[in-house]
């Protein structure tokens, strides 16, 4: 049998997250094991993927909104807390498992080489999946509530949701890198995963940290998070409000023209970081782990 | 990095000056690094030693061959290094065509989920796309013996079956350069007959095997050329026989 001339290559050397994409039948295979794994044995299965955001939910409207009365300045605020919670869910969740994804899969990069990237995105893909019925939920109380929003406002959703899959990507790769060599690491992203649900305005209005933070309100508006918990806001919330409460609540300035692409930016920057580091320690996952 | 030109078209694997070290860390927390940082890099953090040092080596595509050597002289080393699992520190490995590395059948095996879902996922790991596994698919549960527990999951299976379905997948991967590390010894006595025949049936059609295994009179009986490593260098390339009566030669005295 003639053997097909083929070029002799270099075995194990990838090009990045360019090979995730050659690999797209495994990396649905990983994500579809992933999810079928996740709520192995329970009885209720992916409904707590339901459950678990409205408890979440439920406890800070009774402690924010009711306690602290935060939903007598902010109209239908409970709709504004779901909103923030699901986008920041899905960057917690997928920036947390990124994190664990190499060391959890150690036994097949020890002996099998793959473009390593497959763990931390196909997570990404897998909290995205987990998003989805909260988005639903989050969908059907905006309806009820009278929601008609623009096309834009739904190609913002969108965009916001790309944003934050970049940005938990870019940083998923770094530090599920790191993890490898200092375990440190997940115990690093748990406390940055503290703070970004209070770093963005989830529970309170960004009008408060304006007040504070006076000229240097834009540090808090570089953070991606941040933007993405604005435009979901801007494209769930607001479209709720009647005419007159919008007079009274604006979104932050120049949200759709300076933050939203500069957001970008800055998580594009942090993939590219990411994707260096991660390419660069990435050759010594074997022999680490 | 440019391919080596003095290899001649038909080689599927060529090593050149291979050196892998390792290093031995003991530390496992940034507390213990920045702390000996600050100490002056006082005592060694770490320890190092060679796997492997100055390997080259060529396969032709074809080429049937069995890597020997006691523990520890660098034959697992090797393999992950030309399936790319590993980078060489210094030299260069180059492969043609298709690897597939089944070293350790079943490490992509996932315990809860079914025979089924298991032959896609680890065949997709191997690099078959869906279509070649649709294809193939019964073959491989055929091959395996495992029949109507294919739909079961595989933390139910026993040890023996595990390892068919494995390894069965394994060489319906279909790839033009098969490394094999260990897993001639799957199964009971009909299946340990039934891979041989498979293995020679690669090798007569014309693919190339790069085996290690302990079980010397088998590898003999698979493979044409033998390589002995001894504490991460070859010391003997040749005739598999000659080379096995070398290693037992050598482990005698």
């Amino acid at each position: 049998m003639t053997q097909p001339v083929t070029d002799l290559v270099q075995p194990g050397r990838g090009r990045g997250i360019i090979d995730v994409f050659k690999h797209k039948f495994l990396l649905q295979l990983l994500v579809r094991k992933e999810i079928k794994i996740r709520y192995r044995g329970s009885v209720l299965g992916l409904l707590w993927s339901y459950v678990k955001p409205l408890m979440q939910f439920l406890i800070y409207f009774v402690a924010l909104g009711v306690f602290l009365d935060m939903q007598r300045g902010t109209p239908n605020y409970a709709i504004y807390l779901f909103a923030g919670i699901v986008l920041v869910n899905f960057f917690t969740e997928s920036l947390g498992n990124a994190t664990r994804s190499i060391v959890d899969n150690r036994d097949l990069i020890r002996k099998i080489y793959l473009p390593r990237e497959l763990f931390p995105v196909s997570t990404v893909w897998v909290s995205a999946a987990h998003l989805l019925p909260q988005v639903v939920v989050l969908v059907g109380a905006c309806l009820l509530s009278g929601w008609s929003p623009s096309i834009w406002q739904l190609l913002a959703v969108v965009g916001a949701f790309i944003l934050t899959a970049i940005l938990s990507t870019g940083l998923g790769l770094l530090f599920g890198a790191a993890n490898v060599y200092f375990r440190d690491s997940e115990n690093i992203v748990d406390m940055i995963l503290m703070i970004v649900t209070w770093a963005s305005p989830v529970l309170y209005v960004w009008p408060m940290v304006q007040r504070v933070m006076g000229p240097w309100f834009f540090l808090y508006q570089l953070n991606p998070v941040t933007v993405a918990v604005e435009i979901f806001h801007w494209a769930f919330w607001s479209p709720t409000l009647s005419a007159e409460q919008s007079v009274s609540i604006s979104m932050p300035p120049d949200l759709l023209t300076v933050w939203f692409p500069s957001a970008f930016g800055v998580a594009a920057l942090v993939l590219v970081i990411g994707q260096l580091v991660f390419m660069k320690l990435s050759v010594h996952f074997a022999q680490e782990l | 990095m440019s391919a080596p030109t003095e290899v001649s078209d038909s080689v599927a694997i060529t090593c050149r000056n291979l050196r892998k070290k390792f290093v031995l860390r003991h530390t496992r927390s940034m507390k213990e690094a920045i702390v000996w940082l600050l100490t002056g890099r006082k005592g060694d953090l770490s320890r190092k030693f060679d796997a492997l040092k100055d390997v080259s080596l060529d396969v032709e595509q074809g080429e049937t061959v069995a890597l020997l050597g006691l523990n520890g002289s660098g034959k697992s080393t090797l393999l992950k290094l030309i399936s790319g699992v590993l980078q060489p520190d210094e030299g260069t490995v180059h492969t043609r065509g298709r690897v597939a590395g089944l070293i350790e059948v079943g490490a992509g095996f996932h315990h809860d989920l079914s025979g089924r879902d298991n032959v896609y996922l680890n065949g997709a790991i191997l690099g078959m796309s869906q279509s070649q596994i649709d294809d193939m698919f019964d073959s491989i549960v055929e091959f395996s013996e495992i029949g109507e527990f294919i739909d079961t999951e595989v933390k139910f299976y026993s040890s023996g079956m595990y390892l068919k379905l494995a390894f069965s997948i394994a060489v319906h991967t279909d790839p033009e350069v098969f490394l094999i590390d260990e897993i001639l010894a799957v199964g009971d006595e009909p299946f340990q007959r039934k891979c041989i025949v498979k293995i020679n049936e690669l090798a007569a059609a014309g693919k190339t095997l790069f085996v290690v295994s302990h079980d010397l009179d088998l590898v003999a009986s698979v493979c044409k050329r033998g390589v002995l490593l001894e504490h991460g260098q070859i010391i003997m390339d040749g005739e598999v026989h000659a080379v096995v009566k070398e290693l037992r030669r050598r482990s005698a005295d």
